[in-house]
Order: structure tokens, then sequence, then C-alpha cells
């Protein structure tokens, strides 16, 4: 992991998930806009898995528990694509919603993955 | 506007984000409680075997609270009380017996280590059952 990509992946989450709740609970249904946020999210998310395969090879190594730190991982993509695909089908308000929820999930997640990396073993 | 409200399915409206949530929180609930179980059962068996049934329960309720039908209803009103009642109970614990249950899982000090949404969303869950009954085989 790395700091500076870790917080531009939670920054990204939260805007793209405050963003699609706000729009969501307006009545919006599911955009260009809030789902190219969720798309991103998604895409950043396979680069981190593929930051995270090349860490440890490259001296990058977490301070917690890897194997934890990869079930957050994988659970995490899917969080935006499960709610991509919602939003695909169902198309209201609420799946705007969900699209937000996701995200904002994710940057929990992203948070919670961070500690395990940088500060949880230490 | 009430009737409508009786007649309208659970799964409409709002109740999409319930069921969004719920399968949120049983994937992590889920992948947590896998951790817990493989890596670090001895340190807390009781906690992280809690944290197993837990995990289940929520996947059952996501499930309950999508699937039609009065018996599934009756699932989700019976999952979703159990895991209000795990959460509290499980939170005082943690307080009164620490070395018993003061570990990182989902119902521990309330399900503070998920922003307190185990309590919330419960809560949410039963309300929005009893305003969207289905008592009888649609």
């Amino acid at each position: 992991m790395i700091d500076w990509f870790t917080a531009l992946q939670i920054g990204v989450a939260v805007m793209g998930g405050v963003l699609a709740v706000v729009l969501g609970l307006m009545g919006r249904r599911p955009s260009d806009l809030t789902m190219a946020f969720a798309g991103v999210v998604a895409l950043l998310l396979i680069v981190q898995l593929a930051v995270t395969i090349a860490g440890p090879l490259t001296g990058n190594q977490p301070t917690g528990s890897l194997f934890e730190f990869y079930i957050y991982l994988i659970s995490a993509i899917f969080l935006p694509v499960g709610a991509g695909f919602w939003a695909l089908i169902d198309r209201s308000r609420w799946s705007t919603v969900i699209l937000g929820v996701a995200q904002l999930a994710v940057a929990i997640m992203l948070y919670r993955m961070g500690q395990i990396w940088f500060i949880q073993g230490i | 506007m009430t009737d409508i409200a009786a007649t309208t399915s659970r799964r409409s409206g709002a109740g999409r984000i319930l069921i969004a949530v719920y399968l949120v929180l049983a994937l992590a609930a889920t992948g947590r409680s896998f951790y817990q179980l493989v890596s670090k059962f001895d340190q807390a068996p009781l906690a992280y075997s809690l944290s197993a049934l837990a995990a289940v329960v929520y996947v059952f309720a996501t499930i309950a609270l999508i699937a039609r039908g009065p018996v599934w209803f009756r699932i989700a009103q019976l999952t979703i009380g159990f895991e209000l009642a795990g959460v509290i109970v499980v939170g005082v614990l943690s307080l009164v017996m620490p070395s018993l249950f003061a570990h990182p899982t989902v119902w521990s000090y309330f399900g503070m280590g998920y922003l307190f949404i185990p309590l919330v969303m419960p809560i949410l869950g039963l309300i929005w059952l009893r305003r969207h009954p289905e008592t009888r085989a649609a």
C-alpha cells in the first residue's frame, strides 16, 4: 500500500459516495456522473490490488496481517461493482443512494486497510 | 398514505437501502469473522464464535429481507430481532466482562467498530418490517 495513493482512493470514494447519496436523496436516477465515480473507485481498487501484489516483492510490507488485508481488499472490490450492476438494473433514485453507500463503505474499508498496512503491527 | 405503505413491498424504495446496507454488513461481518476464525480463534474463542454466528444471522437476515412471502418475512423479523438483542447483550458484556468480550467483533461495544451500524440497522429494519407487513402469501 502506498500512503498517498490510499489517501487519493479514500478521497475519491468519499466524494463519489457523498455525491451519489445526496443526488439519490434528491431524486436523481443513476447518471453517467454517479456511475463514473463508482467506476473510478472500482478501477482504483484494481490498481490497489496490483500494488498490493507487487508490494512485498519490492520491499513494501504490511505491518499487520496481509491475509486480513486481502480479505478487506477483495470484499471492497465487490462493492462498487455490485452497486454498479444494481444501478444498471434498477434505475431508481435508491440505486443512486446505494451507489453512494457502497463507495462510502469502500472509503471506510480503505481506511481500515491503511491501519492494517501502516500501523497495526507497530 | 398509511394504507398504501402497508400494501407496498418491503423491497421498494428506502427498503432497498436497508437491503443494501445489510448486504454490506453481512459481507463485512462474514469476512472479518472468517479471518478471526482462521487466524486468531484461540485468542478469544467465545467472542469470535459469536462473531461467526452473527455473520451467519446477518446473511440470513439479508436474504429474508429480499425474499418474498410470509415465511421469509417472519425469518426477517426473527433474525433482525436476534441481532438487535445480540448487539445490546454483547455490547453490555464487552463493558462488564472485557476479558471475554472486549475483542473487535461486529457486536462489541454496541457495534462501535462498525460506526454503530449494527445497532442502528436492526432498529430501522424492525420499524420498516412493521410498516410493510407481509402476513399472507403474495
